[in-house]
């Protein structure tokens, strides 16, 4: 079992070479699997323009060209990236038709390379959210356990990677969604920097939080999506212009002498059983020759307001380009066109991104932008320089993903807070600007999958990449479980 | 009671950079409908802004010549509203650190508007009603902007009048801006409130919307400054609000009032990162503006002893004061120039824009030669401003027009010859003009100037005719 976890892009990229098989006849094989699947993965499928790439691919290796690693690798977007002629959503009622006239840089990076996108991800709508539910579709499931979440927000793309209908899938991550998700499906999920993936083409949700990352079975094929993915990107103005990604070469260095710093703060209130398998890879790293070191990282604890305030005034902003106008959802009756706008939102938008434009819209109002939004965003650099000093300690913090594993699906709450209060161990990375990964761990009693996460320095995905890397090796992949469906290589 | 007047405007200016502030799309006035877009100028969801540094250069251009400070950091904020104009439902602008601080125009007076800031942003689009619907056309969305905004220091009508003027040629001078005001590309906002005559205190302020016209602010600020009266004067309140300018009625129509004013929830916008700039770009940008028409006008006056007035005419087009700077080079007298250009050149120049434009065939150097001829004395006055004419017509230059013998002159033999001929063959005007009559001189003139054929100097001739006869 373990050998066949280690890395699915190099393995399907040697088996192509090979010709062991056809890139179309691999796609297919994804294609049907995705259609007998009842994970509820995907928004849509690409299936036309699939085979067309797969085909490409295929011509390109029998006539000997050298083709990218990542070539005829199948795989899925998050239904919020960009994709031309391809529907995007953002699993909203209100973007129902919006086909984009241009492709996400981030994706069209990836096409170029020769990737086959067999269809667009299951989603919160429009990223909000952690448990993939408030998705116009419905939730996707999690494949270790069809009667819990996924997590979210791109519960699909963790769902299809864990459930073997997908290679590998690109997310993104506001406040954890690609990292918690990953973490609940038994995945990798990787949040780069802040500034290091393009976000051209990225649906917006909080502007300045916003990253794409890559879901994959290992860390070393998301540092394969991640090398490709990375750099400058002309089009995206808070891209780093002097940024260029080699992660993959640094992937197996020795990492003794180490020091991973575990800040008290994150392990409060999270439950026993997700603590000890991290307990347990903290004793890994010490035989690995890593120094771990508890310390108190107390701004912490402000996270949660600050991010969710500064969060829903740039989701507010964001998102009030919906209007039925140009593009997506439009209201059948309506007087005029204030009428339109509004039955046209009110119809289109679910309860929590309506919540979150309300929020957001609040703290900016006028008479109260001092006491919310500048408010925190002050306390959002106290934040990042709690972090920056750390980092001057500590190589990587290692951290829980979640205070839970999944949780069941389809459970009611009372208090929207007590969702968003699972988000605190994966808001304070978006909150800083820093990457994250989201390395699985080990298992509940109920065989839900556990996450642990590694965080680092500004742009030193390479590090976090590589210690997590190391845990994969030195556990034989224990924790990468494999599961007995879909496409099996 | 009296009044004073107290007025402040906020001018938008339409930058004439090649492209957008945030994307590649041509900045060109009068293109087919939505043919200057992209993904970016139409707002569709997952684009980004990126900031086009040409108007960062030209912002800074604006703000060196209007005496700002130029902000080492600036940042680019959000404002929200809900138009169909605008795609995304946000305009990118400034509000929290504009690019420019505490300017001032200076007024003929010598009194001094101050400026509070300058900020940049971008337009919105246009709307077009056509047969009772309304049709977006994008191309203006995107545009680049200045928004000027002044302290509330003008006192009349003529003062908003004049520092507009002024506003406008700097812009022009500088080269950032058309500011064609029938195009739209220079507007402005004006706030109007009066208070009694010396108070500290200033009264409830109305703000007149969209003037696109020097005459209809000038007509919009006296009618509001007398409905404002008024009203006072009626025991009433002026209400604070948002108001149209009704050319056909002259008067103003309310928009919105205070209540329903917008919350435009200002937020930095994360999508574009600080404006940095270093002191030496600054002062780099500086050693590129041109000579400002203030100093041009006090050199016309002061040092080519040119009436105030027409050096005013000439400075008010760049293109004018432009073409009068490369005539007048090696030449003593600049004043022929103007003159010339004023006098004859202007008269085939109807319009504002006609001489904003200042097309002409007649080149520099050749008015430069033109005028050297007469500097020379190998032509006069007379045959040069007729050489002039056909030249405007021709383009081509003055040697094409005046002969050789022309260029000659008269020497004083020969005009002391023709002199006496004219005396010698009109006896009686000589008898009239030793009579007393004057005017039996100008008989004469003309005989002697028939026989020059123009070459002579008419007040050369007089004296020595006058000579003779005594």
């Amino acid at each position: 079992m373990s050998a066949q976890k280690r890395g699915i892009i190099k393995r399907v990229n040697s088996m192509l070479a090979k010709k062991e098989i056809s890139c179309k006849e691999l796609t297919q094989k994804y294609l049907d699997e995705i259609k007998k699947s009842e994970l509820n993965a995907y928004i849509s499928l690409s299936e036309d323009e699939a085979m067309a790439s797969a085909e490409n691919v295929d011509k390109k290796i029998s006539s000997g060209e050298e083709v990218d690693v990542l070539a005829g690798i199948p795989m899925t977007l998050k239904d919020n990236i960009s994709t031309s002629g391809i529907e995007t959503t953002c699993a909203s009622k209100i973007l129902r038709g919006y086909r984009p006239i241009y492709d996400a840089s981030a994706w069209k990076t990836l096409k170029d390379k020769g990737a086959v996108l067999l269809g667009k991800t299951n989603m919160d709508e429009f990223a909000m959210g952690s448990s993939c539910e408030n998705s116009c579709i419905g939730g996707a499931k999690n494949p270790h356990n069809t009667g819990y979440v996924t997590g979210g927000s791109s519960g699909g793309g963790a769902s299809a990677v864990a459930g073997n209908i997908a290679a590998y899938a690109l997310g993104s991550d506001t406040g954890g969604s690609i990292r918690q998700p990953a973490s609940f499906c038994g995945i990798v999920g990787l949040k780069p920097t802040y500034g290091s993936v393009s976000r051209y083409g990225l649906i917006a949700y909080g502007s300045g939080f916003d990253q794409i990352g890559p879901l994959t079975q290992t860390a070393e094929d998301a540092s394969i999506i991640f090398d490709a993915i990375a750099g400058y990107d002309p089009m995206d103005s808070t891209s780093n212009p002097n940024y260029e990604p080699n992660s993959y070469e640094s992937l197996n260095n020795d990492i003794k002498g180490l020091k991973i710093g575990i800040p008290k703060e994150y392990y409060d209130g999270v439950d026993e059983e997700v603590r000890k398998p991290i307990e347990e890879a903290m004793k890994v790293y010490e035989s690995l020759g890593a120094k771990i070191e508890h310390f108190s990282l107390p701004e912490v604890k402000y996270t949660l307001p600050v991010y969710y305030i500064l969060v829903c005034a740039e989701a507010a902003s964001n998102l009030a380009r919906f209007d039925g106008v140009r593009y997506g959802y439009r209201t059948e009756h309506y007087k005029d066109i204030n009428e339109m706008m509004c039955k046209t939102r009110s119809e289109g938008f679910g309860a929590e991104v309506k919540r979150r434009i309300l929020l957001g819209n609040y703290v900016l109002s006028s008479g109260y932008y001092d006491a919310y939004y500048k408010k925190a965003q002050n306390l959002r650099k106290v934040i990042m320089s709690a972090f920056y000093e750390a980092f001057k300690k500590y190589d990587v913090l290692l951290t829980p993903v979640s205070p839970t594993t999944a949780f069941p699906a389809n459970k009611s709450y009372s208090n929207p807070q007590e969702i968003y209060l699972a988000d605190i161990c994966t808001v304070p990375v978006n909150t800083v600007g820093i990457p994250g990964i989201s390395v699985p761990c080990g298992f509940d009693s109920k065989g839900l999958p556990i996450g642990m996460q590694i965080l680092g320095d500004k742009f030193s995905e390479s590090k976090i990449l590589n210690v997590a890397h190391k845990y994969e090796i030195a556990t034989d992949y224990v924790n990468n479980k494999c599961l007995d469906m879909g496409v099996r290589l | 009671m009296k009044y004073d007047l107290v007025v402040g405007l906020e001018t938008h200016v339409e930058l004439n950079t090649k492209t957008k502030i945030f994307c590649n799309c041509a900045n060109k006035f009068g293109s087919e409908p939505n043919t200057n877009c992209c993904p970016i100028c139409i707002g569709l969801p997952g684009t980004l802004p990126k900031l086009n540094r040409q108007v960062v250069n030209f912002a800074i251009k604006a703000a060196l010549a209007l005496n700002c400070e130029v902000s080492l950091v600036s940042k680019m904020d959000r404002k929200n509203y809900v138009y169909p104009d605008l795609p995304k439902a946000y305009q990118i602008s400034q509000f929290y650190e504009p690019i420019c601080k505490n300017g001032y125009i200076e007024l003929d007076s010598g009194k001094k508007i101050r400026i509070n800031h300058i900020h940049m942003e971008e337009d919105a689009a246009k709307l077009v009603y056509k047969s009772g619907d309304t049709y977006v056309d994008y191309n203006r969305g995107g545009v680049p902007l200045l928004e000027v905004v002044t302290e509330p220091d003008i006192s009349s009508s003529e003062e908003a009048a004049e520092y507009l003027e002024k506003l406008q040629m700097i812009m022009r001078y500088i080269g950032v801006s058309d500011c064609r005001m029938q195009e739209g590309s220079i507007k402005c906002d004006v706030n109007v409130s009066v208070k009694p005559e010396g108070s500290e205190k200033l009264g409830t302020r109305t703000e007149i919307k969209n003037m696109n016209s020097i005459t209809f602010m000038v007509k919009a600020i006296d009618y509001e400054r007398e409905r404002h009266i008024e009203l006072i004067e009626n025991g009433g309140k002026v209400e604070q609000q948002t108001l149209r300018y009704l050319p056909e009625t002259n008067s103003t129509e309310s928009m919105r009032s205070k209540e329903d004013a917008q919350d435009y929830r200002y937020f930095r916008d994360p999508d574009l990162v600080d404006i940095v700039l270093r002191k030496d770009q600054i002062e780099e940008i500086r050693n590129t503006l041109p000579e400002l028409p203030d100093v041009r006008l006090k050199k016309y006056v002061n040092e080519f002893g040119i009436a105030e007035k027409e050096a005013m005419l000439l400075v008010k087009y760049k293109n004018v004061s432009d073409y009068f700077e490369k005539s007048i080079k090696g030449l003593k007298n600049a004043k022929t120039v103007s003159n010339f250009i004023i006098g004859q050149i202007f008269r085939s120049l109807e319009t504002e824009a006609e001489k904003e434009e200042f097309k002409i065939l007649t080149t520099p150097s050749q008015m430069n030669e033109l005028v050297k001829l007469i500097e020379s004395g190998k032509l006069n006055m007379n045959l040069a401003k007729k050489a002039l004419i056909k030249m405007l017509e021709s383009g081509k230059p003055v040697t094409e027009f005046v002969s050789e013998s022309d260029m000659q002159g008269i020497s004083p033999e020969e005009m002391k010859k023709l002199c006496e001929e004219a005396i010698k063959s009109n006896e009686n005007a000589v008898k009239d003009y030793l009579s007393g009559k004057e005017k039996a001189l100008k008989a004469l003139l003309g005989c002697v100037m028939k026989q020059t054929r123009g070459r002579g100097n008419a007040q050369e001739i007089e004296s020595m005719l006058k000579g003779l006869i005594r």
